[in-house]
């Protein structure tokens, strides 16, 4: 590697500094942190060069990808009105679109989780370390891996209830709350253990009932873990394409992942530069949540969590 | 079922009898959800009950006693904290997966989608044929409830009005213009010629029966104006359970495959659904076209989900190293620049790469390779190394992020040691760190696998599975996994949907990603006890 080879030529080239000499002599600084910058910058650029890209194309509205190649030669928001004034994507609604089923479904996922949580934390009962492990291997096999039989599910309720079938909003956010309890409710769990049961003891003793010992005592101490799970989910529903391609069908109905997908599915290089601004829409948010979120994130990951 | 025991001192239990916590405001609450979810499910079953859907009718009502009994009773307390989610779980997770392994045994697919008695009657529905010199019927186009319905005026001057639902039925006060051709119906609204333009594709498909027996034919129109009188070709004689063609005198007979064939093996392109046993099984294993393709996707599976695993973690444990200096300057910044790619997100990562790579108007090949033509994606190799360049690009801060924590969790003294001992930098590395940090890391290794064995969005967004194999009739790609071959077959737009085979695959999968995890999960448990 280039760098190692960089590395030794400049160590046998120098003399070690004298304890006089405050400043350290630019091999012994190479070796102990030089490298390690220039790693940093390699794996910087890498790492940004194609977001770069994207927010330039993003804003620069001559719109093919040819045109799209000299990062920010020009600057103008001529594709983001574009975005925004074609009837046939009707990206303002995508947005919308995926910011509801986000939310709706991560709060009631959080909701569903928190009180499964409570009750595997705070109650003895027959079958629930069952319960606890078949949660486990039920993660195993992804709603993905189903994506067929959910498709004729919901078909068939097309049939009975119109307004969850096929086409619905309502039953691709039923669809994703079969997978509430899981990952999160281990993640939950866990965190509801470290509350010290003698609180609620002591509230049940002043004669509150369970459901007031959950709602005023139990999740307000857990607030930190619900807001994380619930971000988390979002953040990976965000990006959730093949259920909702199956699921929603109509354009207007349609999220930020399917919409943008048949933006560019058929000819990548024409609408490049709206697509662009759609793309640089679509992500800020998620990844100014991301940045928000990061130290907690990391955490998260030690306890097992994937992106997904 | 399970038993209540709340706080594990029972005698604190006693003075509870009256339970005076059970606010007013609590019991309404209670009232109103459940009397929400009782009407929505009294609902249910009734549609249920005028489908004649008994079987999931009596699912439902079981359903709904099960969690009215449930709320009612007293005692019982952690299934009413686990009913809602397990609820779901329960549907949309549990009885999916089962119903996966049953749609697995059958031919259910374009052409298999319904019962037998529904694909006799599509049959005959579909083979309309103009009969030759039949009179024309002057036609109204007229519309009710968002359905339009035909006002036929006979060669005689008789009037009657049908829909595709409705066979037409004789009416006899219908306005009528100068020429005797009825042009209004009390209760429907007469189509303005524009409109009939504006619904030229619904109106040309309409074809009104003129009874409920399908033999007798249809009126159709081809201007909006005149019908004329269509019969099917194929009779359906329910004594010997065959079509005959009324033209040719071929006969066509159930096949026993979920289909009408003839004595010369010609079939009919409608069929049923019947269960099919292994045959969805044995055909991904013995059919030429298919064994071929889904080996070497299976393979190629295995490979980009094992590289995209040792790839990032090399990558990130590399970086973790580097980084992992208490007094480096921009350390922060590096960091979060490097994260970016994982908030990014990934079905972006992949349609934005695809332009980034794009031979011809690329970034890659215009700005770094000035202006060659590298085919990045529709060369078979290099399409899978771009695949495993955007999957790195998209993993590597993932387990920057979890190596540098780990590192950071490691005992300082244990180095310390190794140095005094004179260890090198490298044989520290080896010998000591790596193995401990396994030891953490390893279960999110098969986590990682596990995930990328199934990472639909970069293999789609990126490729969409292409560039395509030669010589197979089957629409698979040379980036295809092996979620991408189950959607491709299941809802592609290739040879035809079939989801007998797709969730065959499916299973196939699942059982492959369990088998791994169980083994290396358990090669894990054997690492950490050597520690």
């Amino acid at each position: 590697m280039a760098t190692e080879t960089l590395l030794d030529n400049t160590a046998t080239g120098t003399t070690p500094a004298t304890p006089s000499q405050r400043k350290q002599s630019f091999g012994a600084w190479f070796r102990e942190k030089g490298w390690r910058h220039l790693v940093g910058v390699l794996t910087t650029a890498f790492a940004v060069f194609p977001l770069l890209y994207v927010l330039s194309a993003a804003f620069n509205s001559t719109g093919t990808m040819a045109g799209s190649n000299v990062l920010f030669s020009r600057i103008d928001f001529g594709n983001f009105q574009q975005l925004f004034s074609d009837p046939n994507r009707p990206f303002g609604k995508w947005f919308l679109n995926t910011l509801v089923i986000g939310v709706v479904t991560s709060v009631a996922t959080v909701f569903l989780g928190a009180l499964a949580a409570y009750a595997f934390s705070r109650m003895r009962f027959r079958g629930r370390r069952v319960s606890l492990l078949s949660l486990l291997i039920l993660q195993m096999f992804p709603q993905l891996l189903a994506v067929v039989a959910i498709f004729l599910l919901l078909n068939f309720i097309t049939d009975v209830v119109p307004w969850l079938g096929l086409g619905s909003q309502l039953g691709l956010i039923m669809v994703y709350l079969g997978g509430a309890l899981g990952v999160n409710t281990y993640l939950m769990y866990g965190f509801f253990n470290t509350i010290p049961a003698s609180l609620d003891e002591a509230a049940r003793i002043d004669g509150a009932s369970h459901v007031q010992v959950f709602f005023t005592i139990i999740l307000p101490l857990v607030t930190p873990i619900l807001a994380v799970v619930g971000l988390l989910a979002f953040i990976g529903l965000s990006s959730e394409f093949v259920i909702a391609s199956v699921v929603l069908t109509d354009p207007d109905s349609q999220t930020l992942a399917v919409g943008l997908y048949s933006y560019v599915g058929q000819q990548r290089s024409e609408n490049w530069g709206v697509f662009a601004a759609g793309a640089v829409l679509a992500a800020l948010p998620v990844m100014a949540l991301f940045l928000y979120l990061q130290k907690y994130i990391v955490n998260g990951l030690a306890a097992g969590s994937v992106k997904g | 079922m399970p038993t209540t025991e709340l706080t594990r001192t029972p005698t604190r239990k006693q003075p509870r009898t009256l339970r005076p916590s059970d606010s007013l405001a609590g019991l309404l609450a209670k009232i109103i959800l459940l009397g929400l979810v009782d009407a929505f499910a009294v609902y249910v079953l009734i549609v249920l009950f005028l489908q004649e859907k008994w079987a999931v009718l009596v699912l439902a009502a079981g359903v709904t006693l099960l969690i009215n009994w449930i709320y009612l009773r007293r005692g019982g307390l952690p299934a009413k904290y686990l009913a809602p989610g397990v609820f779901f779980l329960l549907i949309f997770q549990v009885f999916v997966m089962v119903f996966s392994g049953y749609v697995a045994f059958t031919n259910y697919g374009d052409g298999h989608n319904s019962t037998k008695e529904d694909a006799i009657a599509a049959i005959q529905s579909a083979a309309q044929q103009r009969v030759p010199d039949s009179p024309a019927y002057r036609v109204t186009i007229l519309e009710q409830d968002n359905e339009f319905h035909f006002l036929a005026t006979d060669p005689d001057g008789g009037v009657s009005i049908g829909s595709a639902e409705e066979p037409l039925e004789e009416v006899s006060n219908a306005a009528t213009d100068g020429t005797g051709k009825a042009t209004g119906l009390d209760g429907y609204r007469t189509l303005q010629f524009n409109e009939v333009l504006a619904n030229q594709a619904d109106i040309l498909a309409l074809s009104v029966p003129f009874s409920d027996d399908p033999d007798d034919g249809t009126l159709k129109t081809s201007d909006g104006s005149t019908a004329y009188v269509f019969s099917p070709t194929l009779e359906y004689d329910e004594a010997a359970d065959t079509f005959t063609d009324t033209e040719t005198g071929t006969t066509y007979a159930d096949s026993g495959q979920g289909t009408f064939v003839s004595e010369d093996g010609e079939e009919l392109s409608t069929g049923w659904k019947i269960d099919v046993g292994f045959a969805n099984f044995a055909k991904a294993f013995t059919d030429e076209n298919i064994r071929g393709p889904l080996l070497e996707v299976t393979l190629w599976t295995f490979t980009f989900a094992l590289v995209s695993v040792l790839s990032t973690f090399a990558l990130g444990l590399f970086l973790a190293n580097a980084f992992n200096l208490p007094n480096l300057r921009g350390k922060k910044i590096y960091r979060i620049l490097m994260i970016l790619p994982y908030a990014f997100p990934a079905f972006l990562a992949g349609l934005v790469w695809s332009g980034l790579l794009n031979p011809e108007f690329g970034y890659v090949n215009n700005t770094f390779f000035g202006g060659a033509n590298i085919p990045w994606l529709t060369d078979p190799l290099l399409a899978k190394f771009s695949v495993l360049l955007v999957n790195l690009w998209l993993g590597f801060p993932y387990m920057f992020l979890v190596c540098t924590g780990a590192l950071q969790s490691l005992p300082e003294d244990v180095n310390e040691a190794a140095r005094m001992d004179g260890a090198g930098p490298w044989k520290i590395f080896t010998s000591i760190k790596l193995p401990l940090l396994l030891v953490s890391v390893a279960p999110l290794l098969i986590a990682s696998f596990a995930f990328n064995f199934n990472n639909f969005n970069v293999i789609y967004m990126l490729t969409d599975g292409g560039p395509r194999l030669p010589d197979t009739t089957v629409n698979v790609g040379a980036t295809d996994i092996l979620i991408t071959l189950v959607y491709e077959v299941a809802f592609g737009s290739g040879v035809g949907r079939d989801y007998g085979l797709a969730s065959a695959l499916s299973i196939v999968i699942f059982f492959i990603v369990a088998a791994i995890s169980i083994i290396s999960f358990r090669q894990t448990k054997a690492l950490e006890e050597i520690h």
